[in-house]
């Protein structure tokens, strides 16, 4: 059996920045979107090379807006990908799609194309959240754009969403939770809001948020106990309506997990193509450049070879045994199942207590951490405080 | 080197508030004479440290030796001392003035009068020196040379409508400067004869030549062998070099007789052994008296250094040694803290020593420290008869045990423009000053004479003084002595545990205040725990102020977007090497930040 691997394709473009995205994205005219999806195209292709003896299980395009292409510029895209890599039969093709920005024709696209998967950004189901968040839809959009989806046949649907909105109580964010259950969608992912630095939100809010980090009294955000129980009510409500919450902010009806979003945090190897995405292939990581004129360029000639993707990259960094056993553990921890120990030992040779015994001792001792026969996984007090315990395992 | 003729010889020194234009003056004496081209001239030849020309402040007293052709067609020997200009260095300003022979001051055409350019001038003619008065940045918009004038001749009383008006930027008029140098500043005397009487000015240590001795020849003649004692230290060497200055080295000649100033080395291996202010004679005939005026430097503010690093603490040791070698002021003892490991006490002459021996450190030896509150010299009265000299709060004796305390009081004068004396005043009468007088120097400034206890200026004085008068005020002060007063310990107990390096002394009536602003910033610079974290402020077992770090209750980073798992780890590396930078005491992390935040509290 030849190794699995992911593809992540990112699409920079969106209609409009929405006021608390940090993420690599910009509105942009129709010459820049095609010029860069012939980039994309070529990237894609000259890579191939470096995973001839991979299977891909699963492939993500992600942004930005990538529902922002035309059908015809999906179809291309996902055309080079068939054409240059070994896809297994069965991997999981998400698209992400801004409610509003699809329409049955390019659903039907998207399905012939082999998408298999659509991740709607609805984030809240109120509209004056929507607003606030600078969103471009209302929810009324959201459920049109739903609906088509199912009718065009999509059966595996994830829905995003965003709680500790400012403004958002207990009740405004469960009614959100309860409104999109009830749609049944595949998966949900719940993400709580963080105030990015360069961001509207941060100079709106940033200052809110130091208080809050201290334990004070905000105005506007929630407080950190009221986020952490709009948490604690989101899992509880979400595995009552037969979700599995396998990782600290996804759920999925069992069998519906998401193959990609999982590989992040097994580990497992895959290749980002476009401006700003991330690799990791062979024990190493990297991060493509985030500067558009440049990426355009190196891609612009007919044949622009396997050294231009190369040319592209920044950030390289071979991973040493013990940035491996790092990887394992703060990533592996966000899974609701844990991080396996028998696994830990076959992929490093060492038996994870030799490494992290006093740790696990510590957190297991701070109820932070348990431990069964193969298993360590956070407890709940674990998971509000997992970036605390993360650290912890940084050799 | 043929003989040299005494009359033809001037030693004088440049004095002045700081940024008046001292160094400035300075630097273009040494160019106009042509001892270096402009090409080879870094601003500011004199200042040679790299912190003294960032801060623009003079540290080490540092000489030139230049010749100038006059207009009356002879050749002069300059021997220029420039001088520290901080209230810190005091005593070293007044043992270089005792080596010169008159004093070029530089008043600013817009400022004029500061209070330092007053203190330096007071102690210019203390030792009987010319004043040359300079009026110096005429070429500034704001300037007003005929007002400075007046100012120059009725605050001081020294003649100044001929002072030459220059811009020591340009270069405007400072041939005048140099031609009245010749003319106003008398030739040094002594007989080349008579036993040998040095002064010693200042000294630094070569690694190679030894302790290289700056002195001013009053009597007599020093050359290659000729056996030598220090009065004061009683230290005996036979001279192994003599020499004069050139910008920035040392150049060998075959002696020095009275009225020169150069320098000697004598295989002295410690700077200890040629104090400043020290008289250098000949061992075998030696001269009657030492020349007056030497006092041993004693520290005045103290504090703890710790390296950041505890496996750093002998590099600390090292650094301090060798720091030790060239600021015979800085006194050093090792002392153990619970809270910061293996340090030392250390002693400076003010707090800008400390600042400056501090940077040094961190600069030059790439030290990390962390710094305890300074702290002044308490004189403890025990019941028992007992008088001790506490320099380090932790070892105050047992309340029960003392009978009363006295601190150091300073005689302070402050010159501010009289739109702020308000401010300043209230600024005094918060610092426990006690009002002496009040002068008006003209109609738009003043002089202000207070009684400040030292341990009310050492913390942010400077800079309260600063911004309440937007700058305007300027500062200068000298010890008084010891009163008795009501002084109490301040400990801080985080998680019910004495730190002891936050403890400090302080007036029982600002106690309170103080207590709770220092219990407010470490709740500020404490990162929540596990746990709740109680910090409290005491004086004995009775608490005068509490807050509360509140437990963590959640810790959770931002979603990795597209796999970019680098910038994760990235987040959680800043935070673990945060960690790295805390201090342990009990079960409580304390981020070395918080030592040095407390030592600020005043920055609202």
């Amino acid at each position: 059996m030849k190794k699995p691997i992911s593809l992540y394709l990112h699409i920079p473009f969106c209609v409009q920045k929405c006021l608390y995205c940090d993420f690599l994205s910009f509105p942009a005219g129709e010459e820049i979107k095609d010029r860069y999806l012939q980039a994309l195209i070529r990237e894609i292709m000259e890579s191939a090379g470096r995973a001839k003896d991979r299977q891909v299980v699963s492939v993500f395009l992600g942004g930005g807006t990538p529902s922002i292409l035309t059908a015809g510029q999906t179809e291309e895209l996902l055309g080079a990908v068939r054409e240059s890599y070994r896809i297994k039969s069965g991997a999981e093709i998400t698209i992400e799609a801004n409610p509003g920005t699809v329409t049955k024709e390019k659903l039907d696209c998207y399905r012939r194309a082999g998408i298999n998967r659509i991740s709607f950004g609805l984030q809240s189901a109120r509209d004056e959240e929507l607003r606030l968040l600078g969103r471009i839809h209302t929810y009324r959009e959201f459920l049109e754009s739903f609906r088509l989806a199912e009718k065009a046949g999509f059966d595996n649907i994830n829905v995003d969403l965003i709680c500790a909105l400012p403004m958002q109580t207990l009740e405004s964010w469960m009614e959100t939770l309860k409104k999109t259950a009830a749609l049944k969608p595949a998966h949900i992912s719940a993400y709580s809001l963080i105030i990015e630095e360069g961001t509207p939100f941060y100079d709106r809010y940033h200052q809110e948020d130091v208080l809050r980090a201290a334990g004070e009294r905000t105005g506007t955000l929630p407080g950190e106990e009221t986020e952490r129980e709009m948490y604690r009510q989101t899992v509880r409500f979400l595995e009552a309506e037969g979700y599995r919450h396998y990782e600290i902010s996804n759920y999925g009806i069992p069998g519906r997990e998401s193959i990609h979003n999982i590989g992040y945090w097994t580990r497992r190897e895959y290749l980002g193509f476009g401006l700003g995405a991330a690799s990791l292939l062979r024990e190493c990581r990297w991060k493509n450049t985030e500067d558009l004129s440049r990426y355009l360029q190196r891609f612009s000639g007919e044949a622009p070879g396997e050294e231009a993707c190369h040319d592209v990259r920044e950030e390289l960094d071979r991973l040493t045994g013990e940035d491996c056993m790092e990887e394992m553990m703060f990533l592996g921890l966000r899974m609701m199942e844990g991080v396996s120990k028998k696994r830990f030992l076959r992929e490093t040779g060492v038996p994870v207590r030799q490494v992290y015994g006093q740790v696990i001792d510590l957190l297991k001792a701070q109820k932070l951490m348990e431990e069964d026969g193969e298993f360590l996984r956070l407890t709940p007090r674990g998971i509000d405080l997992s970036n605390y315990c993360m650290g912890q395992f940084l050799l | 080197m043929t003989e040299i003729d005494q009359s033809k010889i001037r030693n004088f020194c440049i004095i002045a508030h700081i940024d008046h234009g001292k160094s400035t003056l300075a630097d273009r004496i040494i160019e106009m004479t042509g001892l270096l081209t402009s090409r080879e001239m870094q601003s500011q030849v004199l200042d040679n440290m790299d912190l003294e020309r960032e801060r623009g402040i003079t540290i080490k007293a540092q000489t030139v030796r230049v010749i100038y052709k006059a207009k009356d067609g002879q050749e002069y020997i300059f021997n220029l001392i420039d001088t520290p200009g901080h209230v810190d260095f005091n005593y070293e300003v007044s043992r270089s003035l005792a080596a010169c022979d008159g004093a070029v001051l530089v008043v600013d055409a817009a400022q004029g009068i500061e209070a330092q350019t007053l203190a330096n001038v007071y102690l210019a003619l203390d030792h009987d020196l010319d004043v040359l008065p300079v009026i110096n940045k005429i070429d500034l918009p704001s300037a007003d040379p005929d007002r400075v004038a007046h100012e120059i001749e009725d605050v001081i009383g020294i003649e100044a409508m001929d002072a030459p008006r220059i811009s020591a930027k340009s270069g405007l008029n400072v041939e005048e400067v140099l031609e009245q140098i010749v003319t106003r500043i008398p030739a040094p005397e002594g007989d080349p004869k008579a036993p040998l009487q040095a002064l010693i000015f200042d000294s630094v240590y070569d690694s190679y030549k030894g302790v290289i001795v700056f002195c001013r020849i009053m009597n007599g003649t020093v050359r290659r062998g000729t056996p030598v004692r220090m009065m004061a230290t009683g230290a005996e060497a036979e001279v192994v070099e003599v020499g004069y200055f050139g910008a920035g080295q040392f150049i060998p000649c075959e002696e020095l007789s009275a009225g020169m100033v150069g320098y000697l080395t004598a295989s002295l291996k410690n700077v200890r052994d040629t104090r400043v202010g020290d008289t250098v004679t000949n061992r075998d005939k030696p001269c009657q008296n030492p020349l007056p005026g030497y006092k041993k430097v004693n520290s005045m503010v103290y504090c703890g250094m710790y390296p950041a690093d505890g496996a750093k603490y002998p590099d600390l040791r090292d650094a301090l040694e060798k720091l030790q070698l060239n600021d015979a002021a800085l006194q050093y003892e090792p002392e153990t803290s619970v809270a910061l490991g293996f340090g030392f006490r250390c002693g400076f002459l003010g707090l800008l020593h400390l600042e400056i021996v501090q940077e040094r450190l961190e600069r030059e030896y790439n030290l990390d420290l962390v710094t305890t509150a300074p702290s002044v010299i308490y004189k403890v009265y025990k019941t028992n008869g007992e008088c001790i000299e506490l320099t380090n709060p932790t070892n105050l004796p047992d309340p029960s045990e003392i009978q009363y305390m006295e601190e150091p009081i300073v005689n302070a004068e402050i010159m501010v423009t009289t739109e702020f004396i308000g401010a300043i005043m209230d600024l005094c009468q918060e610092r426990r000053g006690t009002y002496i007088s009040m002068e008006y120097m003209e109609e738009t400034r003043a002089l202000l004479r207070y009684e400040l206890p030292l341990n009310e200026i050492i913390y942010d004085f400077f800079d309260a003084l600063k911004s309440r008068s937007r700058g305007y005020a300027s500062f200068d002060y000298e010890m008084k002595g010891y009163r008795e007063a009501q002084l109490v310990k301040l400990d801080i107990l985080i998680n019910k545990e004495e730190v002891d390096a936050l403890s400090f002394i302080v007036h029982a009536d600002s106690a309170y205040d103080r207590g709770r602003r220092m219990c407010e910033k470490l709740k500020q610079e404490i990162p929540r725990h596990l746990f709740e974290i109680p910090i409290q402020a005491a004086i004995g077992s009775k608490v005068i102020a509490r807050e509360t770090v509140k437990a963590m209750r959640k810790d959770v980073l931002a979603k990795c977007y597209g796999g970019d798992i680098t910038r994760k780890k990235k987040l959680l590396e800043k935070q673990k090497e945060g960690k790295k930078r805390m201090r342990q005491v009990g079960n409580v992390e304390i981020p070395q930040k918080a030592f040095m935040s407390v030592l600020k509290l005043d920055d609202d």
